[in-house]
């Protein structure tokens, strides 16, 4: 048989499900990888001999009705899973190991798949090129010298890299999608509230959504399934009936409408993504789809109002993360105070304790009005575009990202242009809504560029099939060398 | 100590400074206990006392990732506790995180109310010497108690319990209407009284489930403006608060007298010194950072959930104290004392069900509540049952025994909880109220008695005093003394 790790989820899941190929040999040749991998550093915590564990278990007496049965999976390392550690990215959480497990994982778990490992990922997910990990910066499978994105950067990597059949991040302002882009990958970010946040490190409680990073649109739709649910645990968790998004998947979009947003022709874009968005465009008319433009005019205070929003609410998620109950714990200081102000200083890095000052900023009294509730009203009006256009429209289409995968350290002591790799995805975050890149192009280095399609709230199906109908026309190809296993 | 303090005939309350007179102008923020069975945002029990630590889920220990989910017992609780304040009930409220660091504050925060609260503005009346009084209601919120964290077990640690972590307060916040010590005290105990009628709140002072932050600022009598305030932290008792009210206020006024300014700021009281010291002033206040808890959507509350709690309210103090008034013909004070609390005024309806009203409230108001301060217990924990008690009326108003008999009964009933009836038929206490058998006594005793007769009749109508007292002597005060008084004026005459 051929490589199977370079396989689709969905590929592998039928081969189990033929009995073609036993769960024990599908997770020994992901670990194989995983072991060959010397470079990319996508992985903060291996679970290699207790995924194998469950793989012969589960071949053992395969339960073949589910939908992800006998499929190892590695996970950003923010969701907290029972009796492995969950680090956040963070040196706070070290040595941090939960007694529980999230809702997703849980989900994941009750649909026959297993924990192969977690996977590095930005500080509390706060970063756009997975520099701000307490264990290291990962590495682009793309090429030896550029970020992966983040902050799901980890995930990202991994699943370019063939060392997990699908993973799962973490997406608050495009910590899905842009690292999906940036490794040719697809990234779905899920309506704000069909995923249930319980058990996820907060980042901004009002933007986290988790969502399916995968190899194709089909294997999305598959894992968006096993993922979403209502959670009574989860007060923002939206209460609606399971959707079968992988049988119903279809690339007929014939008569569907589908919105150019002008706002998002930013000044300085390379010819590149416009030539890609260009494309997109063609495909989609070719597909039967109609092109409207249209526009969303409150695009450009997305950006400063999500560096408001974003970090307020950090500020005050991150206030637990104290040295009293678990986690890092200074062992400076004299008296209470001190012990707060050590633990703290030692216990993140310099991003994480940027956002936390200006989310404490701008929470500030005398501040509040003028920064809070002035971004919160920005919001507002973000969210009546995106309602106005879907009056006309089915979809949005833009690009993933203003450009392809930086350098290393290109961006990482200039945070406005760290920020400004967002611009396309935050609005989106802002607004609660659903979108999803797919890889859909190569710039001149033969790095990935994605497009984006953004959806009605909880029109997940529709938009998937858009993405299904235009990755099937484009058909792009990775083609890596495997250079990390020199 | 700067003047005296003078209760007038009016009942004000008024300091008397070295360079005029004072009023004293004092508001109160009550945090009381939810009565429920588990926390505001988690399944946690609540049980006081528990052992340290036991009564802690992840979601009270903020651990990552999780996540708080409204207890609707909670809100159904505080909606009736608004009802019973005749407030205003919220149809749109929002719960905001008040931020702060401290140990036994897991969350870094605590979920509170702070624009828009469950229950706005109501009121409470007053029952006071000179008067009923209304004091208004600003409004009521829910919000999440801190930890407790525990000082002096070991010289070089802290200890922190969060067992109280995460319990639903209400935090009941009165307008500047009280004016006295003694407003506050009867402030105190009526809305005490009206939550424990609600059952929302047991009230318990000594385990915490009510304390209060008590504001006081001083005015020159007759001025409107209100003055600057200070805010002592947490106290826990009445006594307490009128103790540091009465500190406070007099320390106001010396300040102000001296041509000083009071400046805002937050006070502890002292119990053992008895004095007010401050914790920090204005410059120092926490800025809390509120901003509504995006791990929880606004709490819309539907009429009908109103209508429904409303329906079902019980009969409060007010509405029972004039019923009292009206079915029984009690006195506006012994209604008042009666319905003060629902444990009193069920005992009191259960023994008038089947006896005589008069004997129970002097028997309830006298010997029963003595007996209750004696052992300081209350009036469920009293041996002396309703059933008990209207069958040591009935046997009063009957005639089986006297007043004076029935005192001797209820002191063994008090004690071991005998039925009154038992207890009188195994002593043999019935009274003797046969008049034939008295009119033997009697007669025995005017026989041996000829001379006393004599000069009784001859006018010395004192000794009809020792005739009465002879014949309880021989009946071992059995005699009913009635009887005794007609059939000795008769054979005297």
């Amino acid at each position: 048989m051929s490589d199977i790790t370079k396989k689709s989820l969905t590929e592998i899941v039928n081969l189990i499900k033929k009995k073609e190929v036993k769960s024990e040999e599908v997770t020994l040749s992901f670990i194989k990888n995983i072991d060959k991998d010397k470079k990319l550093n996508s992985f903060i915590t291996k679970c290699s001999d207790q995924a194998l564990i469950r793989a012969k278990t589960f071949d053992k007496k395969p339960n073949l009705e589910k939908l992800i049965p006998g499929i190892p999976i590695a996970v950003k390392d923010l969701f907290c899973t029972q009796g492995v550690k969950t680090t956040a990215g963070s040196k706070m959480l070290e040595n941090f190991t939960p007694n529980y497990e999230s809702t997703i994982t849980e989900n994941l778990w009750n649909e026959g798949a297993f924990l192969l490992g977690k996977l590095n990922c930005d500080e509390y997910a706060m970063g756009s090129s997975n520099e701000t990990s307490y264990y290291g910066n990962v590495i682009n499978p793309v090429a030896e010298n550029t970020v992966p994105g983040g902050s799901s950067g980890g995930s990202a990597s991994a699943l370019a890299a063939d060392l997990t059949p699908t993973t799962i991040g973490t997406d608050t302002g495009g910590s899905i999608r842009q690292p999906a882009s940036f490794t040719g990958t697809v990234g779905l970010k899920p309506t704000y509230g069909l995923c249930s946040r319980w058990g996820i490190v907060a980042f901004a409680s009002s933007l986290d959504q988790a969502g399916p990073m995968t190899k194709t649109v089909q294997d999305s739709a598959l894992m968006l399934e096993a993922m979403a649910s209502f959670d009574v645990k989860d007060s923002t968790s939206i209460n609606k009936k399971k959707e079968n998004y992988s049988k119903k998947l279809t690339d007929n979009i014939k008569g569907l409408k589908i919105g150019i947003p002008k706002e998002y022709r930013v000044e300085g874009m390379p010819r590149e993504i416009d030539q890609l968005w260009e494309n997109g465009k063609k495909i989609l008319k070719e597909s039967g789809a109609e092109i409207v433009d249209i526009s969303l005019p409150n695009t450009k205070y997305a950006l400063p109002a999500y560096y408001i929003v974003a970090p307020a609410e950090a500020s005050s998620n991150l206030a637990r993360y104290d040295g009293v109950k678990y986690g890092f714990r200074s062992s400076n200081g004299n008296n209470l105070i001190e012990m707060y102000e050590n633990t703290r200083s030692e216990g993140f890095g310099d991003e994480v304790k940027r956002r936390i000052l200006i989310g404490t900023y701008v929470l500030s009294s005398g501040y509040y009005d003028a920064y809070y509730i002035k971004a919160q009203k920005v919001r507002q009006l973000i969210k009546n575009d995106f309602d106005k256009s879907f009056k006309n429209v089915d979809a949005i289409l833009t690009p993933s990202t203003p450009s392809s995968a930086f350098k290393i350290g290109e961006k990482k002591n200039d945070p406005i242009s760290m920020y400004l790799n967002d611009i396309f995805t935050v609005p989106v975050n802002l607004a609660g809504l659903p979108a999803i890149s797919i890889p859909a192009g190569k710039d001149n280095n033969n790095y990935p560029l994605g497009l984006q399609f953004i959806g009605k709230a909880l029109d997940e199906q529709k938009l998937l099939n858009i993405a299904y109908a235009v990755e099937n026309k484009i058909n792009f190809k990775q083609n890596l060398n495997k250079w990390w296993e020199r | 100590m700067v003047g005296k303090v003078m209760n007038k005939a009016e009942g004000k309350y008024i300091i008397n400074g070295e360079k005029g007179k004072w009023e004293v102008v004092i508001g109160l923020e009550v945090h009381a206990q939810v009565t429920s069975n588990s926390k505001l945002f988690s399944g946690s029990a609540t049980k006081f006392g528990a052992d340290p630590n036991t009564q802690v889920s992840l979601v009270d220990s903020a651990f990552p990732g999780m996540l708080p989910v409204i207890n609707e017992y909670c809100v159904q609780q505080a909606i009736k506790t608004g009802l019973g304040l005749n407030a205003k009930i919220n149809s749109y409220s929002v719960f905001d995180r008040k931020n702060y660091f401290y140990a036994d504050l897991p969350q870094g925060y605590q979920i509170s109310q702070y624009k828009n609260p469950i229950v706005g503005e109501g009121k409470i009346t007053l029952d006071l010497q000179e008067g009923t009084k209304t004091i208004g209601i600003e409004r009521l919120h829910l919000e999440q108690d801190a930890g407790k964290s525990i000082h002096d077990l070991n010289p070089s640690n802290t200890y922190v319990d969060l067992n109280r972590s995460g319990v639903a307060l209400m935090e009941i916040v009165s307008k500047p209407d009280l004016r006295s010590p003694e407003e506050v005290n009867v402030y105190i105990k009526k809305l005490r009284s009206i939550m424990r009628y609600l059952g929302t709140c047991d009230g318990n002072m000594q385990e915490g489930s009510l304390r209060a932050d008590v504001n006081i600022s001083v005015r020159k009598e007759g001025e409107k403006k209100l003055g600057t305030r200070c805010e002592i932290k947490n106290v826990n008792s009445i006594k307490f608060m009128q103790m540091a009210i009465v500190y406070e206020a007099q320390r106001q006024v010396k300040l102000l007298e001296s041509g000083k300014k009071i400046d805002q700021e937050t006070r502890l009281f002292d119990t053992k010194k008895n004095e007010t010291r401050s914790m920090r002033s204005k410059e120092d206040a926490h800025d809390y950072r509120y901003f509504p808890d995006p791990d929880l959507l606004p709490l819309n509350i539907d009429k009908n959930l109103i209508e429904k709690i409303k329906s079902n309210l019980p009969e409060l103090p007010d509405q029972k104290k004039e019923r009292f008034i009206k079915d029984y013909l009690l006195s506006n004070y012994e209604a008042n004392i009666i319905v003060s609390e629902k444990e009193i005024s069920d005992y009191f309806e259960e023994v008038v069900k089947t006896s005589d009203v008069k004997l129970a409230k002097n028997w309830i108001m006298g010997d029963l509540f003595a007996s209750l301060n004696d052992k300081n217990i209350s009036i469920t924990q009293s041996k002396v049952t309703a059933k008990k008690m209207a069958q040591l009326i009935d046997s009063i108003a009957s005639g089986v025994i006297s007043g004076r008999t029935a005192k001797e009964v209820f002191e063994i009933v008090k004690e071991t909880g005998e039925e009154p009836k038992k207890i009188i038929e195994t002593q043999g206490l019935q009274q003797k109220s046969d008049p034939k058998e008295l009119e033997k006594i009697i007669d025995k005793i005017l026989e041996d008695n000829k001379d006393k007769v004599e000069q009784y009749k001859s006018g010395k109508n004192k000794l009809f005093g020792f005739f009465v007292g002879q014949v309880m002597k021989l009946s071992s005060g059995k005699a009913n003394p009635q009887l005794v008084n007609e059939i000795l004026k008769k054979k005297l005459k």
